[in-house]
């Protein structure tokens, strides 16, 4: 699950991470109270105003913009809030921003030039293990730096029966060009994020930049963290976390219905038993000259409750000109399945657009037989070459 | 021969009175599989599906002489079960379990490493010997002794594959599920490995997807080990947008390597027999061993 920037910023606190400080807000008058709250707290004359999506790049798209007085904060905050911020992660359509985060100006000269850093936490899936990545080129996108500069990305394994030790959080910070006070700080502020990461069931870490401030302290400016869906379990803290605006409309229901649901741009909706098999319906689709609208996996309960919500959902799509179901039965019986096809239809009313069902597996001939005879606009395929050819020929 | 699980294994379940373990323990038994017996913590000293329950692996391992594990303990639960099986020398530990947080994963999977014992899943449909011993979650009806072996990330993907066999009359040695998680005990390549050293295996069926660089590995061993038998390979997720997670926790595009464009530019360099569609899975297989 992805949260946004103050969220974030939020779990890493409470682990003891010094952050850039701040305060999210609704409003353009909100957005003043706190940018003086925040002058009486930290002593900021200036502050920043921060647009809260979970896309990347929003410095560029004008989703980040410095306010050096309160005018300037309510001006500026007016104008980020209710805009729909695009960047290159938000698609041509770009993300309407419902909140602002007000924050702390920390770029302030000083005694030493600030200076920006990259620190990133994720798994290793190869060594099935944590790993700490580091760069001095800090603010830049890591992906660029790895494929023109690999040598300035530093990284450190770790060892899950022990953990970050000190002398890996040091050689980090060296690495990194430290010394003095801001290394000691660079070493207590690696320990603290990574015990945030562990204990906050984190799959993804992402902090650019990092920033060693004019007077030597060093925090984090901005904050990536996605938390791992399968422990929220024991985080019920976290769960309402989630902003369900980030998602698209059709993916919140299918998740309200159980239904594994991922929205694509393409012509052909699908609905299939296992996420493997879902893929490489998809790839099907494409290779008969059409292009998947969704990934949509029923999972092993595919009845007629089930396929009747991944119609509903399937048809809400515009761009949808054929649908085509692909069920592998092995638990599954197909002729329930098929049976569950013909009453969700009905319940429905009239279809506009041909549907494909394809039932392999268990009882896939009385499958077939209960479409083939249900009267509907249902065409029954077994194999998977009859389907794709099938979807061929209801695109020509 | 075939690999991992035989006639012979002894199979004990744990999770073994719940309602996915009670269910799949029975079709396993109906297959033919020798199931001694299952472990349910404070259930012990019962009887279930004609077969005792234990409160510990070690319990079971001691009175039934078991060397094969299959887990359908909850998520929240299943990283401690497969670590107890590695305890107690269970020797093929199966999880089948969805849904284990990754942290525990990379707990268990260190726990495991250096003992005589080898995971595979979890998130994944199990082992299937065919027509001597399944243990999983496939329908077994669908296999027919024969030649090929397989190797999977994906359930129903799987029997897609192990289906198309069938009827080119080829058959099966051994499929294995090794699951779609990010951490899984048995890598794309160990399993090839394993069938590649199988006198009965005659060729070899690798499916994967999208995330990670397990198949990428697979087809640089399966070179360097000198193209023994032939491997018909397919990555599912031709279609598959960067950044979106599609279904299984692990098939997700991080970087450019996770493409399946890329895993597969990779098979065909290393001599794979690779198929754009997974409808030609079985007709390749045909051909790559010049039955066509």
């Amino acid at each position: 699950m992805n949260i946004h920037e103050y969220q974030g910023k939020d779990i890493l606190k409470s682990y003891g991470v010094r952050i850039q400080e701040g305060i999210v807000v609704d409003t353009p008058a909100q957005a003043v109270e706190a940018a003086r709250e925040l002058t009486a707290k930290t002593g900021t004359g200036w502050h920043v105003i921060k647009a809260q999506i979970h896309a990347g790049g929003r410095g560029k798209g004008g989703g980040v913009k410095l306010a050096k007085n309160l005018d300037e904060v309510r001006e500026k905050s007016k104008q980020i809030l209710g805009m729909q911020l695009i960047t290159h992660q938000t698609g041509p359509e770009g993300k309407k921003v419902n909140k602002v985060l007000i924050a702390e100006d920390v770029y302030g000269p000083g005694v030493s030039e600030p200076k920006e850093y990259y620190l990133s936490i994720l798994l290793d899936r190869g060594r099935a293990c944590n790993v700490i990545m580091a760069s001095t080129e800090g603010g830049m996108d890591i992906e660029e730096v790895a494929e023109h500069t690999p040598e300035k990305i530093i990284k450190e394994w770790i060892d899950p029966r022990v953990g970050l030790q000190g002398f890996q959080a040091r050689k980090v910070a060296f690495a990194l060009g430290l010394s003095g006070d801001a290394f000691k700080e660079m070493v207590k502020f690696i320990n603290a994020l990574y015990k945030a990461y562990v204990e906050s069931d984190a799959s993804m870490f992402e902090i650019n930049p990092v920033l060693k401030t004019s007077d030597n302290r060093i925090l984090a400016v901005d904050a990536k963290v996605n938390l791992d869906d399968n422990a929220m379990f024991r985080h019920a803290d976290f769960v309402p976390l989630r902003d369900v605006t980030e998602e698209d409309p059709l993916e919140v229901e299918a998740s309200a219905n159980d239904l594994n649901y991922v929205k694509l741009d393409g012509n052909v909706g699908c609905m299939v038993n296992g996420a493997g098999l879902a893929m490489a319906t998809m790839d099907i689709i494409k290779l008969s000259g059409g292009e998947p609208a969704n990934f949509l996996d029923v999972g092993g309960g595919a009845n007629a409750k089930t396929v009747e919500a991944g119609f509903r959902i399937i048809l809400k799509d515009p761009n949808v000109k054929a649908i085509l179901i692909n069920i592998f039965g092995g638990i599954v019986r197909c002729d329930r399945v098929a049976t569950g096809v013909v009453e969700a239809y009905k319940a429905i009313g009239d279809i506009p657009v041909p549907i494909i069902v394809r039932l392999q597996g268990t009882n896939a001939v009385e499958g077939a037989k209960i479409i083939d005879e249900s009267g509907l606009k249902v065409f029954s395929a077994i194999s998977l070459k009859d389907a794709a050819t099938r979807v061929t020929e209801v695109l020509a | 021969m075939a690999v991992l699980v035989n006639k012979d294994s002894k199979i004990i379940v744990q999770g073994f009175t719940g309602s996915e373990g009670s269910f799949h323990a029975q079709q396993m038994k109906e297959y033919g599989t020798n199931v001694v017996g299952g472990v349910t913590p404070g259930k012990g000293g019962s009887t279930h599906l004609e077969r005792p329950v234990f409160n510990t692996v070690a319990d079971a391992v001691s009175t039934t002489g078991a060397d094969v594990s299959i887990i359908f303990v909850p998520p929240a639960f299943a990283a401690d079960a497969i670590m107890e099986a590695a305890d107690a020398g269970i020797k093929v530990i199966i999880c089948i379990t969805e849904g284990i947080p990754t942290k525990d994963m990379i707990v268990a999977k260190e726990y495991i490493q250096g003992k005589n014992c080898r995971l595979i899943g979890p998130n994944c449909p199990g082992v299937m010997t065919a027509e001597e011993c399944k243990v999983g979650i496939m329908p077994g009806f669908i296999f027919k002794k024969g030649k090929i072996g397989i190797v999977s990330k994906s359930g129903t993907l799987t029997y897609e594959a192990v289906d198309q066999l069938t009827k080119a009359g080829l058959g099966q040695t051994t499929a294995i599920g090794i699951g779609g998680d990010p951490i899984i005990g048995t890598t794309t390549k160990e399993a090839v490995e394993l069938l590649m050293n199988d006198p009965e295996t005659e060729g070899i069926v690798m499916i994967g997807e999208i995330g990670g660089g397990m198949e990428a590995e697979a087809a640089h061993w399966v070179k360097a080990d000198g193209n023994r038998k032939p491997v018909v390979g397919f990555i599912a997720g031709q279609t598959a947008p960067k950044g979106r997670r599609m279904g299984h926790a692990g098939a997700i595009i991080g970087g450019a390597d996770d493409t399946a464009a890329a895993k597969m530019a990779i098979m065909e360099a290393c001599g794979i027999h690779v198929v754009h569609s997974p409808a030609d899975i079985g007709e390749t297989m045909l051909k790559a061993l010049g039955l066509k």
